[in-house]
């Protein structure tokens, strides 16, 4: 049997996904635990018809979308820039890089208190740690980036007179762009795994919430709708991340 | 225009190392170690300037000085009786690698050349004029990434050509090409050097290189760098070492000059 490309891609998944359920179905059956413990999957997915028919999962998507989306556009409107500094400026870099290495290790969950100490209940304390999750990694790689540009460009870019606004937009910016996309495809990544955490906060709503509040239910088979749903939309966002790099033919270079 | 003169250009780096590299190692660590001892070169108006050395020599650190990327410790250079003080676009540098923008196409990249014509018509023409003069017709919308080496330095000889620049400065134009891509860039410059009569300066390691392309061929070397050799060679192309005797010869004396027999 000749396998096609085409084919294979939406085959062999299927075949690791049915072996997965199958195991699954089967370990719920004789492993002895209660469906109440470790629901089976048929009982997840009477779960899941039952949250999207009353909407409560359309709703809690969002508005975990809503959180990663704010904290994630936030990270790259405040590293991106910086990273740029960092990575092109002596100065900046020997100035902010000890303090950003200082907090950097420091995981988002340790800043709970102080977050809702902050921004006191609802989404603000949410956003504020997925931003953090988001911020640190970006900074790093747009300044690892920036850092790294070929010499050349900027002496190119000096023979024709650039001025320093078009150092900026016409060398900089574009020269990084392939790295810092790559770095938005693993920090999407990284903001979409804090969500849950950041909303076992005080919110009402959310992936993170319905977990939450399914345990405190004790619905098992709620908790695991939740958890598919989070792996489904991560699998989403990360294709997208991963399309951008096609968007334009000048993103596709190696060098 | 395009005269170019070098006045006792002098230039040091700084020792890196951290010990002294054997007993006959002259420099301290630390030190100020010269590579360009007391250079003084006239290159006349519209002159192919071919530069050899051993690698190492400071042949690209005096291209750097020319072009303005670098700045001499003493001595100066001048163009045309104007000093060099910074990079310029009447002095373009055609770098040793790639120097295309890879994010541009050919046409942006060509465009770069043009900055500072006001009329979007002429403008276009003369972008149109020097890709059609590097053979690069039909590949204005590519990105260098999806051209052949050859072709990269083709259109980035379009781009400097496209400033109408005074002095061309190239850097091992050569370097990284397959041994036909190397001969057909070579014709190029020249043919583009017998049409437009711009001063061109092209540091290379290769002696047929010198011999084939140079209206002048200077060598550098000794430690450190002095200018060994400087003559103007008065031959009408196409030119062939093999067949003509004072350029077989000369041949001879080149290799010899560089350290290395020809013979084998």
């Amino acid at each position: 049997m000749k396998w096609y490309g085409g084919k294979r891609r939406i085959v062999l998944p299927l075949i690791s996904l049915a072996v997965i359920l199958l195991l699954w179905e089967l370990t719920t059956r004789y492993s002895g635990w209660s469906t109440q413990v470790f629901p089976s999957p048929s009982k997840v997915m009477r779960g899941m018809g039952e949250l999207i028919a009353n909407g409560t999962l359309l709703r809690h998507s969002i508005a975990s979308l809503f959180r990663v989306t704010a904290g994630f556009y936030l990270a790259i409107i405040f590293a991106i820039p910086l990273g740029i500094l960092l990575g092109r400026i002596e100065t900046f870099k020997l100035m902010l890089n000890p303090v950003i290495q200082f907090l950097r290790p420091i995981s988002p969950l340790a800043w709970i208190p102080l977050a809702v100490l902050w921004f006191g209940i609802g989404d603000k304390p949410a956003v504020f740690l997925i931003f953090l999750a988001c911020f640190f990694p970006l900074v790093v790689a747009t300044a690892i980036a920036a850092h790294a540009i070929n010499p050349i460009f900027f002496q190119v870019a000096a023979n024709f007179k650039f001025n320093r606004w078009e150092i900026i937009t016409k060398i900089i910016i574009p020269a990084i762009i392939p790295n810092v996309l790559t770095a938005l495809r693993l920090t999407v990544g990284i903001g979409w795994l804090v969500v849950v955490a950041a909303e076992m906060l005080a919110v009402r709503s959310g992936l993170g919430y319905l977990i939450l509040d399914s345990r405190n239910a004790l619905r098992m088979d709620y908790v695991m709708v939740g958890m598919m749903m989070i792996g489904l939309i991560g699998i989403a966002l990360d294709d997208l991340m991963r399309r951008l790099a096609y968007l334009h033919p000048s993103l596709r270079r190696a060098y | 225009m395009g005269h170019i003169l070098i006045q006792d250009v002098c230039k040091s780096y700084r020792n890196r190392r951290r010990s002294q590299h054997g007993p006959r190692d002259p420099y301290q660590p630390g030190e100020m170690m010269r590579i360009l001892d007391h250079i003084n070169l006239e290159f006349l108006e519209g002159e192919m300037v071919c530069l050899l050395g051993p690698s190492g020599c400071g042949k690209s650190t005096l291209l750097r000085i020319i072009a303005g990327f670098d700045k001499p410790v003493s001595g100066e250079v001048t163009i045309d009786g104007k000093k060099v003080d910074g990079p310029s676009s009447n002095h373009i540098f055609v770098f040793q690698h790639c120097g295309l923008l890879p994010w541009m196409t050919v046409w942006q990249n060509v465009e770069l050349g043009v900055r500072n014509v006001k009329d979007i018509r002429t403008r276009q023409e003369k972008i149109h004029e020097n890709i059609d003069m590097v053979d690069l017709t039909n590949f204005e919308q590519h990105y260098p990434y999806q051209l052949s080496g050859g072709m990269q330095r083709r259109a980035e000889l379009a781009r400097a050509l496209a400033a109408d620049p005074d002095v061309l400065i190239m850097d091992e134009p050569f370097s990284g090409l397959d041994f036909l891509s190397h001969m057909n860039i070579r014709e190029e410059i020249v043919n583009m050097h017998e049409l437009l009569r711009k001063t061109t300066l092209v540091v290379t390691h290769d002696i047929d290189d010198a011999l084939l392309m140079g209206d002048r061929v200077v060598v550098l070397g000794g430690k450190p760098t002095q200018v060994k050799f400087n003559r103007q060679l008065d031959f009408p192309h196409p030119r062939d070492p093999k067949k003509n005797v004072v350029l077989g010869d000369l041949r001879d004396e080149l290799f010899l000059m560089l350290g290395v027999s020809y013979a084998v």
